[in-house]
């Protein structure tokens, strides 16, 4: 029993991994590409939860939606909506010092939360969409997450090899250089304004595809499943100790800093009650602390961005 | 509606917590101007003053105004010590480094919060104030108290910034650092000197707030975007600035209620940022883009 309960813990857990490795992969595109400082990473994801989940939930009255659309048109709307909101926020800050883009996605997360929590005619306030169909869901218990299990790494591993394509490509190359070097991008031609748009949306995009896939695993979603700090604050640590600008590092960092944060959860639930509130505060504080100490000591984080040409060459005639 | 309601329901509520908001909007250009960046963890700070002077007035049984002072020098060592701890170190790296570290600390502030008082929400006293009736004109005691005590702060401070030699050092690294550092200006001092304010002003606003309010553990995040929009609309780097920054945001969130859902009150901060940023970035009284 203990060894199948295991068994389905780690399976839960791959799913939650693959969902948040999607959203570090979206932040990368942002910050480890293009040097773009997003807060706002669980409104995105809100914006993707429930436009899949009004596009695909069954009928219900008193609020818009039942459009009982198969789950693959939810989860492409999930990515056109947060990517459409992402356009004019990008469009208004991207020009402005990133702090500038960090205060206004906070605005933005913010917002998205309020409009969850007090519209019932769009979102049904705080008793949240139910109903919300799982591929596969039909399916006894266990078959049923591990079809959506590889759902999930299918959808990752096709956004890693279409991002890591990008990274190698003319493309990833010129996003790198306008993140480092503005001025001289600037002057080799490159419209900096369009790209970083470009950048910021895309990120979006495949933000608001994670919450769609979290959504549909959950089979429903209310306000309370997104906390905007926190969701937000665990994809960037990800992506910092797992290295920005290196999407292996990112989908490591999802996996390091997931299982660390789950697995803490197991050990505080065991303590008694009036401690275990206090526990999830605790839990927060150390991953807090965790992000000062790769800040200050490994700011590459595990993986490294990737050298490429003459800095390549230079890093390894040092290293020799 | 008669003048007199809108002044007592909303232009009233409006100038109370934008002082409050005021309050919290000099720091943040302070350091914005001194220091250069963003600093996401002073809504959290300003929670943590709260709490400690929370902590005063149910300790000592003090009156929350007498518990002011002890939660302003607290707060301003915290803020000096946060900055010793976590953003020194992050110095010579870019800017925004620090704003990631700095939301890192407001998380980290935050739970420290929730972990010695909880999360229930609390108050300094109990009971309803009556407001006193001045020629119509309905006002609560620390409604007064409030915003006479930003403007005596807020005076000081401008005092000490033009007049004395460590308030000329601050501003000397404001518009020139390389050159004030060349002049002889000691850095570390203008910095720890910038988040002892800071730290203090932060005091000030939390627990101005929790008088109006109440005292709550996401009191102060919910409280940093109008604070941004306050320092960007006053003009990044401008103490007057951020005043009348706060003021405007206060005000101009209380009438939203007459057109919008009283839920949707912190959107206006929202929008006010964006505005300014969209048509006039250097604010109202010209701070500098930085």
């Amino acid at each position: 029993m203990e060894l199948i309960g295991l068994a389905n813990y780690a399976l839960f857990m791959g799913v939650f991994i693959g969902i948040y490795a999607l959203l570090a992969l979206g932040l990368n595109i942002q910050w480890g590409y293009s040097g773009l400082f997003n807060v706002g990473i669980a409104g995105f994801f809100a914006v993707g939860a429930y436009t899949s989940a009004i596009l695909t939930s069954p009928h219900a009255a008193g609020r818009i939606g039942g459009f009982e659309l198969p789950f693959f048109v939810g989860w492409l709307g999930a990515m056109l909506a947060a990517g459409l909101i992402a356009w004019p926020i990008g469009k208004i800050c991207l020009r402005f010092r990133s702090d500038y883009l960090a205060i206004a996605t906070i605005g933005v997360a913010e917002i998205i939360r309020l409009v969850i929590k007090s519209e019932p005619a769009l979102t049904n306030a705080a008793r949240g969409i139910t109903g919300i169909p799982r591929p596969f869901g039909d399916l006894p218990y266990v078959e049923s997450q591990m079809a959506y299990l590889a759902i999930v790494l299918v959808v990752l591993a096709v956004a890693y090899v279409m991002l890591e394509r990008q990274f190698n490509a003319p493309w990833g190359r010129m996003m790198r250089a306008i993140r480092d070097n503005e001025n001289a991008a600037q002057a080799m031609g490159k419209d900096i304004a369009y790209r970083r748009l470009e950048a910021f949306v895309f990120g979006a995009a495949l933000m608001g595809l994670g919450g769609a896939l979290f959504a549909h695993f959950n089979r429903s979603i209310t306000p309370e499943a997104i906390d905007p700090m926190i969701a937000t604050f665990l994809v960037w640590i990800m992506l910092i100790l797992g290295g920005s600008g290196n999407n292996r590092g990112a989908i490591l960092g999802a996996l390091v800093v997931w299982t660390i944060w789950s697995v803490s959860e197991i050990a505080t639930d065991r303590l008694p009650h009036e401690y275990a509130i206090k526990a999830k505060y605790i839990r927060v504080f150390l991953i807090g602390l965790m992000l000062q100490f790769v800040l200050r000591f490994r700011p590459e984080g595990l993986l490294p961005e990737p050298l490429r040409g003459d800095a390549a060459a230079v890093d390894r005639s040092t290293r020799r | 509606m008669t003048v007199l309601d809108l002044v007592n329901f909303y232009l009233v509520p409006g100038l109370v917590i934008g002082s409050i908001y005021a309050l919290g909007a000099v720091g943040i250009t302070l350091i914005f101007a001194i220091l250069r960046y963003a600093h996401l963890a002073h809504g959290d700070l300003a929670t943590l003053g709260a709490f400690v002077a929370l902590a005063a007035v149910t300790g000592f049984g003090i009156p929350p105004l007498a518990a002011l002072p002890v939660a302003v020098v607290v707060t301003a060592l915290v803020a000096v010590g946060i900055d010793r701890t976590f953003y020194e170190h992050l110095r010579a790296r870019p800017k925004i480094v620090t704003v990631m570290s700095s939301l890192g600390v407001a998380l980290m502030i935050r739970a420290v919060v929730q972990v010695i008082w909880g999360v229930d929400t609390q108050t300094y006293v109990r009971g309803i104030v009556r407001p006193e009736d001045y020629f119509g004109l309905r006002l609560r005691d620390r409604e007064i108290y409030t915003v006479l005590a930003m403007l005596a702060l807020v005076g000081a401070l401008q005092l000490f910034l033009a007049r004395s030699k460590w308030g000329k050092a601050m501003r000397a690294m404001s518009d020139n650092p390389n050159l004030a550092l060349l002049s002889g200006i000691d850095n570390r001092k203008v910095v720890t000197l910038t988040w002892l304010i800071s730290g203090a002003l932060c005091a000030a606003a939390g627990v101005f707030l929790g008088l109006n309010t109440e005292v709550k553990s996401m009191m102060g995040w919910h409280m940093l975007l109008p604070m941004f929009a306050a320092a960007i609309l006053g003009g990044v780097g401008r103490v007057e600035g951020a005043v009348l920054g706060g003021l405007v945001v206060g005000i101009a969130e209380e009438l939203s209620v007459l057109v919008l859902p009283t839920e949707y009150k912190a959107a206006m901060a929202f929008s006010i940022l964006l505005l300014v940023l969209l048509v006039r970035p250097t604010g109202l009284l010209r701070g500098k883009v930085l």
